[in-house]
């Protein structure tokens, strides 16, 4: 959409830009340097630098290009003597008592005032005076302030005022002693999101992960995603001598731009914690003891091929079984963390090698029954849709209402929260809340309808017209609010005019009561568009890759005749058809001795129980990053590398497929593609593929919408997957199976993992914000 | 308190009786005659004529014409718009209008009201400097005095007008004089000026339209409605009309707070006003409006004191406040003097105020000191106008302005001071007063 255009010219290049354009903005879009500190876009004008000082025809004096609108005929100068000896002084004036302490600073290299200095700055100084001193704070286990290097650009009070909500920083005294400061005298609680430090153009604000452990130059690079929550920030990873030192995404080029909450930034930690497992573990008697990786794989794949061969036997013969007792066979449970390559191939393992449909993960969000509710809701309104119904995590930057049920984004999905507010701030969006909470983002809501816990789908009900609904809601909720009849149809009426809504749900929307939310959504004025939240990072492609016990690839039913030819074919190998069990059915058949064998990947399902009750009531293999509570009742135990230290690719709560890179290696780990194709190998059978590449592929040919341009992806860039199963309608309905349900992590909890992250565990606020306890 | 034969007295006429702030002495002197005529004979546009034609300009020193600025208000406004009084008389050498709040505040609520019935607002604020403390006594009681006679609440003198007026005080802060610095902490946050366009007519207080004058514009008003602008304006020279309240302190025999009509002859001002030069010494500068207007000479004795005359001198009438200097004051030590005061009430905000007001307070300190070279001098300049024109907001140019002329006018004084030398005019001087 662009509106009226204006003529301007800027140092003799006509310039065509939209009215209204900032002048730093068009001058910028033209490749005509402009520098700043000051200035930021998306955050609010401060002209406090004087850095973008231009000349503009018939002004008395010089003006700041950040401020100034753009005009039809307006004629600037951006590199006259003037121009540039007003840089130059104001470079001159920050020098002053700037301590320039750049040898032994952290900002030292990617330094924004050493590279303006270097530009436009005077290479001499004739500061002869005393330089002002303060001395250095901290503020929070992360952020560490220096006052002397500050150059008070106020990007780190806006940022966490405008984009974070949080307004945990402020300005202090005045002149020359004028101080950013933290919101309790002299520490902050916060979020400690570090987006302070990430958008401080000097070293005033430094990390206190990273401060003074390296230069930035002797660093490399790798950019992956972050492993903590399911909206897929990329994180740039520094990595030096294998070590991870520090986390950000200062390029921007992410879908997070420069956003990461503290996960993202800083709970890279876990990966060298002193517990992690670096060598495979055996039971002997009741001890787990070290062994190699030969003695590990050759004794489940031994275990594994007599079940499966004692099996097969009772299978031909049936008289046996009956005097047998009945078991399960093998269960398989999978992980949100691992990549769609190794959740693609471990269903495949599961489902061709191990002769089972017992596979499942934790599921976090019901996608299933999304996408089988949107198929339905298209065959019956078939040609309405000119977008995808699944909206990506931009769409809600762009969306001019939000209809948030359920879930706490602020905590749970910081991106998704920081997208909301920035729709809020940036574009006026309208926020509609349904939660029994007072959540944070309340702060930025249009319109609130309180409710009692569990009681979203009577909500649901009364947006679709239900009179029993409407009563159900009225009254006092928990949260102390008042439900008024007024409330709940003004809620209705306002959210029924609003033409372009993206729903944003959380596990509170599961099952049956997702077609309710889409029946609710298909009523509204516009299209609308859905976001399901699901926890950590591959949960929805855990789902799309057919981790599911009645699901294939793709979400085909596995009772489905065809689809399962479809994957038969393909895979040479017969596929089971009847409904596998969930993660809970898996192991109460443990607890009660049903199941021959547990293969665990990158989960935790015992978490919280006592491991010693499952010792000895399977055989259990478990392949994880630390001896949780799955682990000890283990028989064998892998060590797998983790998120950071592998490649292949992830796919968000929007449905974005993102690449991970390796960034560093931990010696004895195996990454779970390994580690599945070591055991096919050893039991005789072939799994293809075993690169992480061939596997995409496959999976790009087996599940169509994956089939898409991989460009971006390759180049660090998402792309989102298509509508599964194209929205035609489903062979058969999916049985709904197992509980959904979050894990309810906070911004400093991250599921069992987050116990392995000093940094997580050091901030005090994850004391004030205790991790949930089992659902 | 002092007064001269050459005083023309407008503002200051009634300061003499006794109990002048009570209401019933401001009644009993005209008090709220004009207001009453603007609210029951007068319309919004006959009132902006009349004020148009005193050719009032803005006392706190810019010298807007006030009837054009009144005009700017929009008429129509979605949110309230308010009447907001600059009360932060915080400019060095500036202490009239203390006085008016002090000795006739009737008369200040009197032009409020009179602003608020012109923009059709009903909510007016007086932001009262934090050192005047104990003018909000004074102010309160006057306010109280006028809700009890119906000058002041709703439905005023019977006509269906409301209007509301409260005093706030700042905190300490010299930018806060500054019109949306003072907008800011009014409203409670940090006292930083605002970026504008738009400007308080249009977005002010709260985001609504909003007038703001120093305290002696609004309390020059109701004598203009009473007597007429036209009467008002021949008090003056054309374009400047009325009277000012001229503050003349430093070394002459009679400082004091006079009210003279615009245009005065500076020369008339320092000699018969302020019984000439303490001392009998010789003069050698003014500042002729406040510090931070540029320092005159001898040669521009002759200048007549309004807006116009004083800008063509080279300087600017500002506050009104005319700070003489005789033959022994040391022009380094003053410039040193202001210096500290603007690096001390620099709000920190940008760049090239905030550091330049500490490296010039600094340098000039040393400089006095003795330590000096001569490249000082170029560096001292060099750094004013690096601050000139480049700031977010006058303070830096009120810093930088002074500076310049200082070393302009009195480079050989500076060069007295190079290198190792003590400071020529410490043998002269009572006891230096130069803190750190």
């Amino acid at each position: 959409m662009m509106g009226e255009t204006v003529k301007i010219r800027v140092d003799d290049r006509e310039l065509e830009v939209q009215r209204g354009t900032l002048l730093i903005e068009a001058c910028r879009a033209a490749g005509i340097e402009v520098p700043s500190f000051c200035y930021y876009p998306g955050l609010s004008l401060q002209a406090a630098c004087r850095m973008c000082l231009v000349e503009i025809e018939k002004a008395p004096k010089l003006q700041t290009a950040c401020t100034v609108p753009v005009t039809e005929g307006m004629i600037v100068r951006s590199n006259t003597e003037q121009v540039t000896q007003a840089r130059r002084s104001m470079l001159e004036f920050l020098l002053g008592n700037h301590p320039l302490d750049c040898p032994v600073c952290d900002k030292g290299g990617e330094c924004e005032l050493q590279d303006m200095v270097f530009r436009y700055g005077a290479s001499e100084s004739r500061y002869g005076e005393a330089k002002r001193h303060v001395e250095e704070q901290q503020w929070s286990p992360v952020v560490y302030f220096d006052a002397p290097r500050c150059i008070l650009c106020y990007r780190c009070v806006r940022v966490c005022d405008e984009g974070m909500g949080v307004g945990a920083l402020s300005v202090v005294n005045r002149g020359v002693h004028t101080e950013i400061a933290p919101n309790h005298g002299d520490h902050l609680e916060c979020e400690e999101c570090g987006m302070c430090i990430d958008i401080c153009p000097v070293g005033a604000l430094t990390s206190g992960a990273y401060r003074y452990k390296a230069r930035p130059w002797e660093m490399q690079y790798t950019s992956t995603i972050c492993t903590h929550c399911g909206d897929g920030c990329k994180t740039t990873l520094s990595v030096r001598n294998n070590k991870i030192l520090r986390g950000n995404n200062r390029d921007r080029s992410g879908i997070n731009g420069e956003f990461l909450c503290i996960k993202g930034r800083y709970a890279y930690d876990f990966v060298e914690h002193p517990s992690r497992l670096r060598q495979p573990l055996i039971r002997r008697g009741r001890e787990l003891v070290e062994t190699t990786w030969e003695e590990a794989i050759g004794t489940v794949a031994a275990k594994w091929s007599e079940i499966l061969a004692r099996r097969n036997k009772a299978a031909n013969n049936t008289l046996a079984e009956t005097s047998e007792k009945r078991s399960e066979g093998f269960g398989v449970i999978g992980s949100n963390h691992t990549t769609n390559e190794e959740n693609y191939l471990l269903q495949k393992f599961a489902r061709t090698v191990l002769q089972t449909n017992h596979v499942d993960h934790h599921r976090t969000a019901d996608y299933a029954a999304l996408i089988h509710a949107l198929a339905n809701e298209s065959a019956e309104q078939p040609s309405q849709a000119q977008r995808p119904p699944l909206a990506r995590s931009k769409d809600i930057v762009g969306a001019s209402a939000i209809l948030l049920v359920g879930n706490n984004p602020t905590e749970q999905h910081p991106l998704i929260a920081w997208n909301i507010r920035e729709a809020c701030r940036l574009n006026g969006a309208r926020l509609y809340i349904i939660h029994s909470r007072r959540i944070p983002l309340l702060r930025q809501s249009h319109r609130f309808l309180p409710l009692g816990l569990g009681h979203e789908a009577d909500a649901l009900r009364h947006l679709c017209g239900e009179p029993e609904a409407t009563q159900a809601l009225l009254g006092e909720t928990p949260s102390g609010d008042n439900v008024t009849a007024d409330l709940l149809n003004d809620f209705r009426n306002r959210l029924q005019e609003e033409k372009d809504v993206i729903v944003v749900f959380g596990d509170e929307i599961t099952g049956p009561d997702v077609s309710l939310l889409i029946r609710m959504g298909s009523r509204l004025s516009g299209q609308t568009r859905y976001i399901a939240l699901g926890d950590y990072s591959n949960s929805r492609g855990a789902s799309d890759m057919g981790l599911l016990p009645h699901l294939l690839p793709g979400y085909r039913p596995v009772g489905d005749a065809a689809a399962r030819a479809f994957f038969e074919d393909r895979w040479k190998s017969p596929i089971p058809a009847t409904v596998g069990l969930s993660v809970d059915d898996m192991v109460a058949a443990t607890l009660q001795g049903g199941m021959d064998a547990l293969y665990v990947v990158g989960a935790n399902p015992l978490k919280g129980r006592n491991p010693e009750d499952f010792c000895g009531k399977t055989f259990l293999v478990v392949q994880d990053l630390f001896l949780q509570e799955t682990a000890q009742a283990a028989d064998v135990v892998l060590p797998a590398a983790s998120a950071y230290e592998k490649s292949g690719t992830v796919t968000n709560t929007c449905g974005e497929l993102q690449r991970l890179r390796k960034a560093v290696g931990v010696l004895g780990t195996r990454t779970d593609l390994q580690i599945f194709a070591s055991l096919a190998a050893a039991m005789g059978a072939t799994l293809h593929p075993s690169q992480p590449e061939e596997a995409l592929e496959e999976i790009r040919q087996m599940v169509p919408e994956y089939n898409i341009p991989l460009a971006n992806v390759l180049a660090g860039g998402a792309e989102a997957v298509l509508n599964p199963n194209g929205f035609k309608p489903l062979a058969a309905p999916a049985e709904t199976s197992g509980r959904v349900y979050s894990a309810q992590d906070t911004l400093f909890t991250s599921g069992t993992l987050g116990r392995f992250s000093n940094i997580l565990n050091l901030v005090p606020e994850r004391n004030i914000r205790k991790e949930p306890g089992p659902a | 308190m002092p007064v001269s034969e050459h005083e023309v007295r407008v503002l200051t006429k009634r300061f003499d009786l006794p109990n002048s702030a009570s209401i019933d002495t401001y009644l009993a002197h005209d008090g709220y005659q004009a207001f009453e005529k603007a609210l029951k004979q007068m319309t919004p546009e006959s009132i902006l004529e009349e004020l148009k034609r005193s050719n009032l300009r803005g006392r706190g020193g810019a010298g807007f014409p006030t009837g054009m600025k009144w005009g700017f208000v929009p008429k129509e406004s979605p949110k309230p718009k308010y009447i907001v009084c600059n009360a932060d008389e915080s400019e060095p050498g500036t202490c009239k209008d203390r006085l008016l709040m002090e000795k006739d505040p009737h008369q200040l609520i009197e032009g409020i009201l009179i602003a608020g019935v012109v923009v059709g607002s009903h909510q007016g604020y007086i932001y009262v400097r934090g050192e005047y403390r104990y003018l909000l006594e004074i102010l309160d009681r006057a306010l109280e005095e006028a809700y009890a006679r119906g000058y002041l609440g709703k439905n005023i003198l019977g006509t269906g007008f409301d209007f509301e007026l409260a005093t706030h005080t700042g905190a300490g802060a010299y930018e806060c004089g500054e019109e949306s610095a003072l907008l800011e902490s009014l409203e409670g946050k940090r006292g930083i000026p605002r970026i504008r366009p738009p400007f308080p007519a249009v977005v002010g207080l709260y985001g609504g339209p909003t007038v703001l004058n120093n305290v002696e514009t609004f309390s020059a008003v109701p004598a203009i409605l009473r007597e007429g602008g036209e009467w008002y304006a021949q008090l003056g020279t054309p374009r400047n009309g009325g009277t000012r309240l001229f503050v003349l302190s430093g070394h002459v025999n009679r400082p004091g707070v006079y009210e003279l009509p615009m245009g005065f002859p500076l020369r008339k001002m320092i000699e018969e006003v302020g019984g000439g030069i303490l001392g009998g010494k010789k003069f050698k500068a003014v500042i002729p409006g406040g510090s931070s207007t540029p320092v005159l000479t001898a040669d521009a004795l002759d200048t007549p004191m309004d807006f116009d005359s004083v800008a063509k001198a080279g300087s600017m009438l500002g506050s009104g406040a005319v700070i003489v200097m005789h033959e022994d004051t040391c022009m380094v030590k003053v410039a040193l003097r202001l210096m500290q005061f603007y690096a001390h009430e620099s709000c920190g905000w940008c760049i090239p105020c905030r550091e330049g007001t500490d490296w010039l307070s600094k340098t000039l300190h040393r400089f006095h000191s003795g330590g000096a070279r001569e490249e000082d001098i170029g560096l001292i300049e060099h750094l004013a106008k690096n601050m000139l024109g480049r700031t977010f907001c006058p303070l830096g140019d009120a810093a930088a302005m002074p500076v310049i002329s200082f070393v302009k006018k009195f480079r050989e004084e500076f060069e007295m001071h190079l290198s190792g030398r003590p400071c020529p005019f410490e043998s002269k001087q009572e006891p230096a007063t130069v803190s750190r």
